[in-house]
């Protein structure tokens, strides 16, 4: 028999601070995280703020047997790291991780699995020029031949990184060192989807304990994209509104409106404590939602639109949601809040209201969309987790959070400016598209 | 509702030993080292200086026309686009790349990959990097490096690095509509891929999934990389022999590059459209070492788990023999990457999940030939016990010389082993095990009706 699977613990780390309630707090007030770039030299990029995560303290979230290994941990590590301590802590589970004296429930290992979305992962351009600098040729070019070590013409140059250097970027990483800092020995993988990353942990977790491989898994995503070889890919990828450091970060993300200038970077991490029903309710766990329904698919037009040829979509997200809802046994008419992508990138959100559109029809202009890209920017594999975090607050709250919009959502969407609200939910539907076509939705039903 | 059984249709390599499955099957039975100087790039003064390349690639040879719609994307995406080609030409999917499939709903098409990154454009990024060094202030100067990444990197080379692009060239190329995911779990990313797949077809959410990985590190990045944490085998002036697993003598792991894709299926939708099925997925285990980033678990026990997971999902008690009296598995295809730890523990891991049927089934590893393809590792293994089960013929590991007492198995030394006389290869198990800890099995059964 299939296990039902539900959302026991939350880790969000994101521009507005750590922790759900940051999240939900920051997106009811409604606040917006986006402003200058203070985390590196950004003055030389066409898009020029970002949403950083404040205070972020990697050392303070592992056992102090652990905290050497966090100098050979990526931003984006550090993240997942920070938000798996806060999912765990939040769903009452006591690892080896967690416990300090915690009280809690004791998982054992073979029992917890861990499956963190990740993206590629830029190699520091500090660490890595400080040390090609040293193998250049009389013209000041890089010389391949000084960057070895063997023969007459070697300099040694590549010695100058840290022999732990590859292993700090490798998109695995944060997933494992989370299994280790929380001793999750069950099934684990690193999915590396672009935007959907989050959402494909998440159906991945909750197929892998639905068929009994796990009971608990640490799932979603992390990463940043502030640095420059982030930001240069996700500007690329026609994400990124050109804006200067003077601009006035909320008002810049303008989900669904045609005369948005583009997204802005952002960083954070979700991480969620999924579980089985049957076994949070036997501990006596608090439920924030159901994992109802999870549908995956592909898009095989997006390769040629990140060129400028065709819309891209096709009808890949609106077959995903589709399967969502069949997996849940619900009929769209049953959704009555969406927690999209939007990231106000022009295209993409037009795209993507095509794809509701075509799920919902007329009944679209009805439902609340839940927009978090003008608070938070756009966490890209990181940014579906904090998105389910969101929907499952919502149900958990039975209330919507805010909205910020500067501008005008077209076709009427439900994504304008608002203030934060009660409104009875049943069903929230939270759904993601990538670069390069993978698109996945989840079903989140309120917790009975 | 009975059991949704998983079959392999199609299976298509790019390998440092050729591309063609039959070529390539024939050269490791034979003990063929594909292992030669790097030509990639001037590796002369790399500690490492040699790697097992693939050679004469040509991608329109492969997938005919349909080459002209990719030919911005990476190695690795090329790699896989081909590997891709024939394992959907076996299986019967449809006339090719560039068509969409006949008689299959391409929504019930996925994609599952462990496709690794694709190669950076080393030569401009280190220009940017070494532009942007401010070696009196000892940062980086965000204006310098802005200046020449704008002018130098170029936003296709860039984008198809994304490691889902690979994911995205294959749908574009094969028209699937299906889940679709991309995996990094370093080593063990296609057994995962491969494992996964799998899964979505037992639960019904395709009935057909394009599976696998394809990878290159040989590049300078990926070289840099591996030199610095002492991971490949340093032997310079004999590389043919450098690839020792289980050897006392062996000092790491060669770097290979290539794709091994299969499609597998629900046994009825292949049964019904008159495929054949080539083997039956039987099992997959997952686990994570939950160690250390740099070293395995010492018992081996996160790769003890995989295996007993993927002999518990086809219904295989590790422990006991078959009913002819062999051990459960006759062939473990091991992870085998010449690391002297790597061997060391996996040997151990065996030995737990096996108890005594360890002495009696066969622990070889093809990397001592083919290299270490990283992330298009487990699905080219998976496609070579494939084939084992076909001919009956298990690989040898070349180079095993010098045993090391803690690498004690049968381990295939030097030269293959024909079983046909005890009656073949009826099961088999796939191991990748990646850096950090996460593990993977796949076992893989004769297809009997």
């Amino acid at each position: 028999m299939r296990q039902r699977v539900g959302i026991t613990g939350i880790g969000a780390v994101s521009g507005l601070g750590i922790g759900g309630d940051a999240l939900w707090d920051g997106l009811c007030a409604p606040r917006s995280a986006i402003g200058p770039i203070t985390g590196f030299d950004a003055s030389g990029l066409r898009s020029r703020l970002g949403s950083e995560v404040p205070g972020l303290s990697v050392r303070e979230s592992v056992p102090k047997s652990y905290r050497k290994a966090t100098k050979v941990m990526c931003r984006d590590t550090e993240l997942a790291v920070v938000a798996a301590r806060l999912a765990a802590l939040d769903a009452g589970l006591r690892t080896r991780g967690s416990q300090d004296g915690d009280e809690g429930f004791e998982i054992a290992g073979e029992r917890l699995g861990c499956h963190i979305g990740a993206g590629l992962i830029a190699a520091e351009t500090g660490e890595l020029g400080r040390a090609q600098a040293t193998a250049v040729d009389e013209q000041g070019a890089f010389s391949i031949r000084a960057w070895g070590s063997m023969g007459d013409e070697a300099r040694g140059g590549m010695e100058n990184l840290t022999p732990l250097w590859m292993l700090k970027y490798l998109p695995n990483m944060p997933a494992c060192h989370v299994t280790i800092v929380h001793g999750c020995e069950g099934p684990s993988n690193t999915i590396t989807c672009f935007e959907a990353s989050s959402l494909l942990c998440l159906g991945e977790s909750a197929r892998v304990i639905e068929r009994g491989g796990a009971d608990v898994c640490f799932s979603g995503g992390t990463e940043s994209k502030l640095n420059p070889v982030g930001m240069l890919r996700l500007e690329y990828a026609g994400r990124l509104a050109e804006v200067g450091e003077d601009a006035e970060g909320a008002g810049v993300v303008r989900p669904y409106d045609p005369g948005s200038a583009g997204g802005v970077a952002g960083e954070g991490a979700g991480i969620l404590a999924l579980e089985s029903i049957d076994h949070a309710r036997a501990r006596g766990a608090r439920v924030y939602a159901q994992v109802a329904g999870f549908g995956a698919a592909q898009s095989p037009g997006a390769v040629d639109a990140i060129y400028g040829r065709g819309s891209g979509l096709d009808e890949g997200l609106s077959d995903a949601i589709v399967s969502a809802l069949r997996d849940a046994g619900i009929g769209a008419e049953q959704i009555d809040a969406i927690v999209p992508g939007a990231q106000g990138a022009a295209a993409l959100d037009r795209a993507e209201g095509d794809a509701l559109a075509r799920v919902f029809g007329d009944r679209l202009r009805e439902i609340p969309l839940v927009t978090i890209s003008p608070n938070i920017g756009s966490c890209v594999a990181g940014h579906g987790a904090l998105q389910a975090s969101v929907g499952a607050m919502c149900l958990q709250r039975q209330m919507l959070p805010g909205r910020i919009h500067a501008g005008t959502p077209a076709d009427g969407l439900q994504a304008g400016a608002c203030d934060p609200r009660d409104a009875k939910l049943t069903h929230v539907l939270v759904c993601a598209s990538a670069l390069g076509g993978q698109n996945a939705a989840i079903v989140l039903r309120k917790s009975d | 509702m009975s059991e949704r059984r998983v079959v392999l249709t199609g299976m298509g390599l790019v390998t440092p030993l050729g591309e063609d499955v039959e070529g390539v099957w024939s050269r490791l039975i034979a003990g063929t080292s594909a292992i030669g100087p790097v030509t990639r790039y001037d590796a002369s003064t790399f500690a490492t200086n040699f790697a097992a390349e693939v050679r004469g690639f040509d991608l329109e040879r492969a997938i005919g026309e349909e080459a002209g719609r990719h030919q911005g994307a990476g190695q690795s995406t090329h790699f896989a686009l081909a590997a891709a080609a024939r394992a959907w030409a076996q299986a019967g999917l449809g006339p090719g790349a560039g068509a969409g499939p006949e008689g299959v709903d391409p929504r019930r098409i996925g994609i599952y990959l462990g496709a690794g990154e694709g190669p950076p454009d080393f030569e401009n990024f280190s220009a940017a990097n070494i532009a942007g060094w401010d070696a009196e202030r000892r940062e980086v100067d965000g204006h310098a490096w802005a200046r020449v990444a704008y002018e130098r990197l170029s936003k296709v080379r860039e984008l198809e690095q994304e490691p889902n692009m690979t994911v995205g060239r294959l749908a574009k190329a094969f028209g699937c509509r299906g889940p679709a995911f991309n995996c990094m779990t370093a080593c063990a990313a296609s057994t995962q891929a491969v494992g996964e797949a799998s899964e979505q077809i037992r639960r019904g959410d395709a009935d057909v999934m394009l599976a696998g990985g394809a990878h290159s590190m040989i590049h300078p990045l990926g070289m840099t990389g591996f030199i610095r944490l002492t991971a490949m085998s340093t032997r310079r002036d004999d590389p043919a022999t450098a690839s020792r697993p289980f050897d006392a003598t062996r000092d790491g792991f060669v770097m290979g590059e290539g794709a091994g894709i299969v499609v597998i299926e629900e046994l009825g939708h292949a049964l019904a459209r008159g495929a054949t099925p080539l083997a039956e997925i039987a099992g997959y285990g997952a686990s994570a070492d939950a160690f250390r980033i740099t070293d395995i678990q010492p018992e081996g026990r996160g790769a003890a788990s995989a295996m007993r997971q993927a002999c518990a999902q086809a219904g295989i008690d590790p422990t006991r023999p078959d009913s002819a009296g062999r051990a459960p598995v006759q062939y473990v295809n091991a992870h085998g990457t010449g690391t002297q730890e790597n061997d060391k523990i996996e040997t151990a891991a065996v030995r737990a999940a096996f108890g005594e049927m360890a002495d009696k089934l066969l622990f070889g590893s093809v990397k001592s030939m083919l290299g270490h393809l990283i992330q298009a590792a487990g699905a080219v293994e998976l496609i070579t016990c494939v084939k084992a089960i076909q001919t009956g013929i298990v690989p040898p590991t070349l180079n095993l010389k010098n045993p090391d007492p803690r690498c004690d198995l049968d381990h295939v030394a030097g030269v293959a082993r024909d079983l046909n006389a005890s009656g073949g290869v009826d099961v088999c198990l796939s191991n990748s095990f990646g850096f950090g800890g996460q593990n993977n099995t796949v076992c893989v059964r004769r297809y009997e009706g």
